[in-house]
């Protein structure tokens, strides 16, 4: 810092060059495209794809290896009752049963949650109320309600439905509070200063600026509540003309038929992939990924 | 006499934060007059941003009265189009055009097909055609803070409110943002009131220097700088100007200061 001139080291003579340039042929074109294999090496499906085939393969050997069906049953094995179950439409019908259920539960959860984050955002004590229940009610989970829930509502849908907008709400509702409040103030400056008030503001400013954590808040409680109708679902499966993927599982394990237990924990991994990697996945791609709100 | 069209009577404002009430400036007077491109300069802490804040209607002043065309200010409106500092007033769910488009559309102030062609007209005269169907995300700061000047604009507001807009670019691109905020004007005239802490930024941009000091702000004067450009920099009027401004603000000159820079 306090280097004089004169203290400054003296600097060796370095003589200019220059030269021919190299011949750089060798390495082929400056830009070349990538050619198959290379493109689909970093495909993410195809990614995805190799690691569920490795995941079947080593299922498969194990189970041969293990050679005993009751227990656990090859990947051909679950496969073959799957595809019988699929094609007889027990599976197709359970299924229903349980999308449409889960549906209405997630449905009324989310409305509760914009009528629980509307008073939150619109008044201080809307904010503690709001996360005061989140604190309690969160951690709290929804299969332990479900004896309470068979008492006020008895056997069937509405118990379902009561659990299942449980296990939605809090998650939903915790974060789209936490994206209203992360909306920087200039935007909403921005927001107001063209007049907007009210339920116009919240929806042309607050929840498009908050979106990537709705989203967040959606496939939490997406997931949640998939979660909780199935093992819901596997508690009480008495009332067995309605019953769900859950009831289809307990079922055949009742009768001791493993691959069929196997076809439906298969069916309930499936709708899970689907749900997130294509509907989620591709509302992600349209919103916040497009937006650059999300990388 | 021309009456002037914002007109800012003995006020006073203050806001709270969590452990102090702050006044953030103190009965403080000026008037606006059409076509006016009117800077408010000082150092940080003489309130000038709250001031911009009360004339955008954010915040009601504790005393005195803030008018514009003679009506009394009660909340934000589209009247007076801000611009602000920081590049995510933008909003980055929607494209340029989208973004220029947004306050003629929810304030209906004009037909659709007006507004469209005001839109495309505005994004135009930035230089931004090329981009009209990019997301902010994609733009670099210069062009964020041209569609924030496009979207304002495109309203035809009877007053624009600038804070800082240019202060967090880049030098170069700050210099080519004021000379285009010039041709703009030379074009349009419109009024302006902008906000800066730099004394050169506010001889090049403005007409009239409101001169505020600090803690409370307060008027220390109103000066012209009228036909000051970035052409007029090395002139001595220029430096004159820039002493004077000094002098009220720190109660020295330049070469003073300067001085005790380097004794420091």
């Amino acid at each position: 810092m306090n280097a004089q001139p004169s203290q400054k080291p003296t600097q060796v003579p370095r003589p200019e060059f220059e030269v021919e340039l190299i011949d750089a042929t060798a390495i082929g074109d400056v830009e070349r495209p990538l050619t198959i294999t290379e493109r689909l090496m970093n495909n993410e499906a195809v990614q995805r794809l190799t690691i569920l085939v490795v995941l079947i393969v080593i299922w498969e050997l194990y189970a041969r290896w293990l050679n005993n069906g009751l227990l656990f049953p090859s990947f051909s094995e679950t496969i073959k009752t799957f595809s019988k179950d699929i094609a007889n439409g027990v599976l197709i019908d359970r299924t229903f049963t349980s999308l449409r259920t889960l549906a209405i539960g997630y449905a009324l959860g989310l409305a509760l949650a914009a009528v629980f984050t509307t008073f939150a955002v619109a008044s201080t004590a809307g904010t503690r109320v709001l996360s005061t229940l989140t604190a309690m009610f969160n951690p709290l989970p929804a299969i332990a309600l479900l004896p309470l829930a068979l008492i006020w509502f008895g056997l069937g849908t509405p118990s379902l439905v009561f659990v299942i907008i449980h296990s939605v709400l809090w998650a939903v509702a915790l974060n789209t509070l936490i994206g209203f409040r992360s909306v920087p103030e200039t935007l909403r400056m921005s927001g107001r200063n063209v007049g907007l008030k009210g339920a116009r503001y919240v929806g042309l400013i607050l929840i498009p600026a908050a979106f990537p954590s709705i989203l967040a808040g959606l496939k939490i409680g997406w997931a949640f509540a998939w979660r909780t109708l199935v093992a819901a679902e596997l508690v009480f499966g008495v009332s067995a003309r309605s019953g769900g993927i859950g009831w289809y599982i307990f079922e055949a394990r009742n009768d001791l038929d493993t691959a069929t237990v196997f076809s439906g924990l298969l069916a309930v991994i499936l709708i899970g992939l689907v749900v997130e990697s294509v509907i989620f996945r591709t509302i992600e791609a349209r919103t916040v990924n497009l937006w650059g709100m999300q990388r | 006499m021309t009456s002037a069209l914002l007109e800012v009577n003995g006020v006073t404002l203050q806001y709270k934060t969590p452990r102090h009430l702050v006044t953030a400036t103190y009965r403080v007077d000026f008037s606006v007059h059409q076509g006016d491109r009117y800077v408010i300069l000082g150092p940080s802490g003489c309130g000038k941003t709250t001031v911009l804040k009360a004339v955008g209607g954010f915040m009601p002043p504790v005393e005195g009265s803030i008018r514009i065309n003679g009506r009394g200010i009660e909340s934000p409106g589209p009247d007076r189009m801000m611009v602000f500092q920081e590049f995510e007033q933008l909003m980055p769910w929607k494209t340029v055009y989208q973004n220029v488009l947004f306050p003629m559309k929810v304030t209906k102030r004009f037909v659709a097909t007006e507004a469209a062609a005001r839109a495309n007209a505005m994004i135009e005269k930035v230089g931004l055609t090329k981009f009209r169907d990019i997301y902010p995300h994609m733009l670099s700061g210069g062009m964020k803070m041209r569609v924030a000047i496009a979207r304002a604009m495109a309203m035809e507001p009877d007053i624009l409110l600038m804070d800082e807009p240019f202060a967090a670019l880049d030098a170069l691109t700050r210099r080519t943002m004021q000379q285009e905020l010039l041709a703009l004007w030379d074009q349009l005239r419109f009024t302006v009131l902008f906000v800066t802490h730099s004394i050169e930024e506010a001889i090049i941009i403005g007409s009239r220097i409101l001169v505020l000091s600090p803690h409370p702000g307060r008027v220390r004067a109103e000066l012209s700088a009228d036909g000051l450009d970035h052409n007029s920099v090395g002139r001595p009027e220029f430096g004159i100007l820039t002493d004077r401004i000094h002098t009220l603000l720190f109660g020295q000159t330049h070469h003073l200061h300067a001085q005790q820079d380097i004794r420091a």
